[in-house]
């Protein structure tokens, strides 16, 4: 009803509020979420607040955060993506293929990246052209991609690179490996992109409310197929780190990642309807669940256990903010 | 009036005392209603004035956070939706709630299908039923058929017989005509008539004054959350009602002022295919160009063929002189074609949006550089459409979600105003918003003109067609059959060329 009366702040407070973003309450509980559970870990076991421990974690996290980029802006335009996982192990092969047919490795990771931003483009082609709904076209590209890896690797993994491509994951910033770097300046770009710019907007528009979005002069089907481009690339992109680290690539690698990326995504604060979410949040999710890991192996829980608490804490989570939502 | 309900029937209903506190808001303040059996009870009130909520407390919704409500002499609480169905109090909704792909008979069996052994749909019993209440209200509906084969009012009348079947006291209409033609209105309000001979009380909330008075038997006024005044049908007048209503006169219902016309603003050439039939017309600087008929005419059809909404066949449109070929949305808006559909909270606007990204949504890229936004701007143009168009909000970062529907139809309206568009297509343009704020509306679409925008109002509102175009286009199944300048459009005149009457 009328929001006149719902009190007017005054402007500082809306000009924090602005900076902060619309979606910084709820961001913050999931902070909090965050550091009650790094409290309690450290409570609980000394290893875990040791810089090498900590360290550790963010470059476990990375993967899973960068793979969650892209699943975040499909999720804000109100699709889903399930292909992440197939699609980063088949850009990793291509990768490695290339780097082993002697390309260097910048084109190679040019390559890599191509194909990754190839298969999105093909999903949102799948869902825009094509009409599917995004679970079904990007269920299908799933096992397309995760087949069309298996059969360039004829099923194997392919290892042993040169020393200039590995210290993509060796490196180190300022004792900061270079993953979580790279980590950092991808969510930059994303949280830029999301709050500054005509792509962003249009995301968030889309996924709000995609007839009002179109009658408003929208370009609705370019936006969404290149927001599976988006998704795909940051696939691409986790992959070469993965294949770096591991110093090899394998058709199987990203299995079940497109879950954890939406994990990170909805904890972060996401709305599965789309038009809300922020990358801050879908970090802090990324984070959550990597913490979550890190001291549970600390803490020697079973792996069968772990997965029962991460699941427990998917759901928390998500059924927290769905009661608060209401509440408002 | 030509019925009236015995002079002291015993009050069925009396809320008393209600208060309702949203955080922030204060939707109702110690409101009261009582209401009789067997009447029509008409509640009015600008939009916020708390009828919503009243009747959401009613309907079990939403809970109350003190008062009692009494229900033929005993105390109830209505904590549920469900308990307050089984206490006979039904609610029709705006929106209906009805399953589409489900037929009429099992709609109205939803959730207490007559079984024969437990859990096998009694098939024919649930058909008789459907049939014999259907009858009693009148109306020829197969109850095989199903809902989404249903025009609008049809459906509506489906949600009146799963009420009756529900042994409903009390009917609560919120606004059921809005989206009916002249024709289904007569209709419902023949079944509304059957409904109260029947003993059942119907609480009817409208904006539509004609509506009031035609079957209305007693109205209640509530301002800010407060009840303000119940009166007698007879014993007041429409002007009384609206001043009860804003607590100020309303001097002029339709304040058109008419201007001699500009230049020729845009020209739609046969215009065929989706259901629509040769329609050619032209709309120049400074006119309201008023398009009336009936629901399922072709009226919408033509606004979103024009914008490119929907694919058609041919579409021949100079705009400024210049043939413009407009297969896209994105086409029209170039071309400075602004689009405000009836069903603004689905089409118009994304309501989890702030006020300035809706306002922004139309022209994005002109508000950036190599993509990046330029966020001062942006601000400044949604700062500044609110005071020009008086948008009453907290500021521009407020969520549309949270405006009153006038306000929401000025920042459909500010969108367009920003993508520099100057010729406006209205779709009901205030389907669903208060008195005052109508006003407030026929204003701006008055500065509209007089800056030279040319303004194409559809609408079902017969008065609102009458008072503000200067032209009017009648049309009928598809096709435009009369045009009528304003000095000679009358009533009769489009009601005759809409129904495809001979005069």
């Amino acid at each position: 009803m009328t929001t006149a009366r719902v009190g007017e702040s005054p402007p500082e407070v809306r000009g924090v509020k602005r900076a902060l973003g619309s979606h910084s309450g709820r961001q913050l509980g999931t902070l909090a979420g965050l550091l009650t559970l790094c409290l309690v870990l450290w409570a609980a076991t000394p290893h875990f607040l040791t810089v090498s421990n900590l360290l550790n974690v963010l470059e476990q996290t990375a993967l899973n955060a960068v793979v969650a980029v892209g699943m975040t802006f499909v999720i804000i335009s109100g699709g889903i993506d399930l292909s992440v996982g197939s699609v980063l192990a088949l850009a990793g092969i291509c990768l490695a293929l290339a780097l082993e047919a002697g390309v260097p490795a910048p084109a190679a990771i040019a390559i890599s990246l191509v194909v990754g931003g190839a298969c999105g483009l093909v999903n949102g082609l799948l869902i825009t052209l094509g009409r599917l709904p995004p679970f079904i076209a990007t269920l299908g590209m799933m096992s397309v991609a995760r087949g069309l890896a298996l059969m360039l690797a004829e099923g194997r993994p392919i290892s042993g690179f040169g020393e200039g491509f590995r210290a993509i994951a060796t490196e180190r910033v300022l004792t900061i490996p270079a993953p979580v770097v790279i980590t950092i300046v991808i969510y930059a770009v994303a949280h830029f992109v999301l709050t500054r710019t005509v792509f962003g907007r249009t995301t968030y528009a889309i996924g709000g409310n995609e007839e009002a979005a179109r009658l408003s002069g929208v370009q609705v089907r370019f936006h969404k197929t290149a927001v599976y481009g988006v998704a795909g690339l940051t696939s691409a992109a986790a992959a070469v780190v993965l294949t770096a680290r591991l110093n090899s690539a394998q058709p199987t690698a990203g299995t079940m990642y497109e879950l954890d990326a939406i994990a990170a995504t909805v904890i972060g604060g996401s709305s599965l309807l789309g038009g809300e979410g922020t990358v801050t949040g879908t970090l802090i999710g990324a984070l959550i669940m990597g913490v979550l890991r890190n001291g549970l192996n600390l803490l020697n829980v079973s792996s069968f256990l772990q997965q029962v608490v991460i699941g427990v804490v998917i759901i928390g989570a998500v059924l927290v903010d769905m009661t608060l939502k209401r509440r408002r | 009036m030509t019925h009236t309900p015995e002079p002291v029937a015993p009050p069925v209903l009396q809320m008393r005392g209600i208060s309702k506190r949203y955080p922030g808001a204060r939707a109702l303040t110690d409101a009261s209603l009582e209401v009789r059996r067997a009447e029509v009870h008409i509640v009015v009130g600008e939009n916020g004035a708390g009828k919503s909520t009243l009747m959401k407390i009613l309907s079990g919704a939403v809970r109350a956070d003190a008062g009692e409500i009494v229900l033929d002499g005993s105390k109830v609480e209505l904590d549920s939706p469900l308990r307050a169905r089984k206490l006979g109090i039904s609610t029709i909704y705006q929106e209906l709630s009805l399953v589409p792909h489900m037929s009429v008979a099992e709609n109205i069996f939803l959730g207490k299908t007559p079984t024969r052994w437990p859990g096998i749909v009694d098939v024919r019993r649930m058909r008789q039923e459907a049939r014999r209440i259907l009858d009693s209200l009148g109306v020829s509906i197969d109850s095989d058929a199903p809902i989404h084969s249903l025009r609008l009012a049809q459906q509506q009348m489906v949600e009146v017989a799963r009420a009756l079947s529900d042994n409903a006291r009390i009917l609560v209409m919120d606004e059921p005509t809005s989206a009916l033609s002249q024709r289904e209105v007569e209709q419902l309000f023949a079944t509304i008539t059957r409904v109260t001979s029947n003993g059942v009380a119907v609480i009817y909330i409208s904006h539509r004054m004609d509506e009031v008075f035609r079957i209305g038997h007693r109205v209640t006024v509530l301002r800010d959350g407060r009840h303000v005044a119940t009166r007698d049908i007879e014993d007041v007048t429409a002007a009384e009602l609206v001043r009860l209503m804003a607590d100020r006169e309303v001097a002029d219902h339709y304040p058109r002022r008419r201007h001699a016309l500009g230049d020729e603003l845009l020209r739609v050439d046969r215009l065929n295919g989706g259901g629509l039939k040769e329609i050619s017309f032209a709309l120049h600087r400074g006119e309201i160009l008023g398009i009336a008929g009936l629901v399922g005419a072709g009226r919408t059809r033509l606004a979103r063929a024009m914008v490119g909404a929907d694919p058609i066949a041919e579409r021949r449109v100079v705009v400024h002189g210049s043939a413009r070929s407009i297969e896209t949305p994105a086409d029209a808006v170039r071309a400075g074609i602004g689009f405000l559909p009836e069903d603004r909270k689905q089409q118009g606007l994304v309501l989890r949006l702030s006020v300035e990204r809706n306002i922004s949504m139309s022209h994005l890229s002109a508000l950036a550089r190599f993509g990046v936004l330029d966020g001062a701007k942006e601000r400044g143009e949604a700062d500044s459409a609110i005071r020009s168009l008086r948008i009453r909000t907290p500021g521009s970062d407020q969520l549309v979600l949270n405006l009153s529907g006038g306000n929401q139809q000025k920042v459909v309206l500010a969108k367009w105003l920003a993508a520099h568009a100057d010729i406006l297509i209205f779709d009901e343009p205030t389907r669903g918003i208060d008195v005052a704020a109508r006003q407030d509306i026929y204003l701006l679409m008055n500065q509209l003109v007089e800056n030279g925008a040319g303004l194409i109002m559809i609408s079902s509102d017969l008065p609102e067609v009458l008072g503000m175009s200067d032209r009017i286009l009648v049309m009928r199944g598809g096709r435009v059959t009369r045009e009528l300048a304003a000095h000679e459009a009358t009533d009769a005149a489009v009601l005759q060329a809409a129904l495809g009457v001979p005069a």
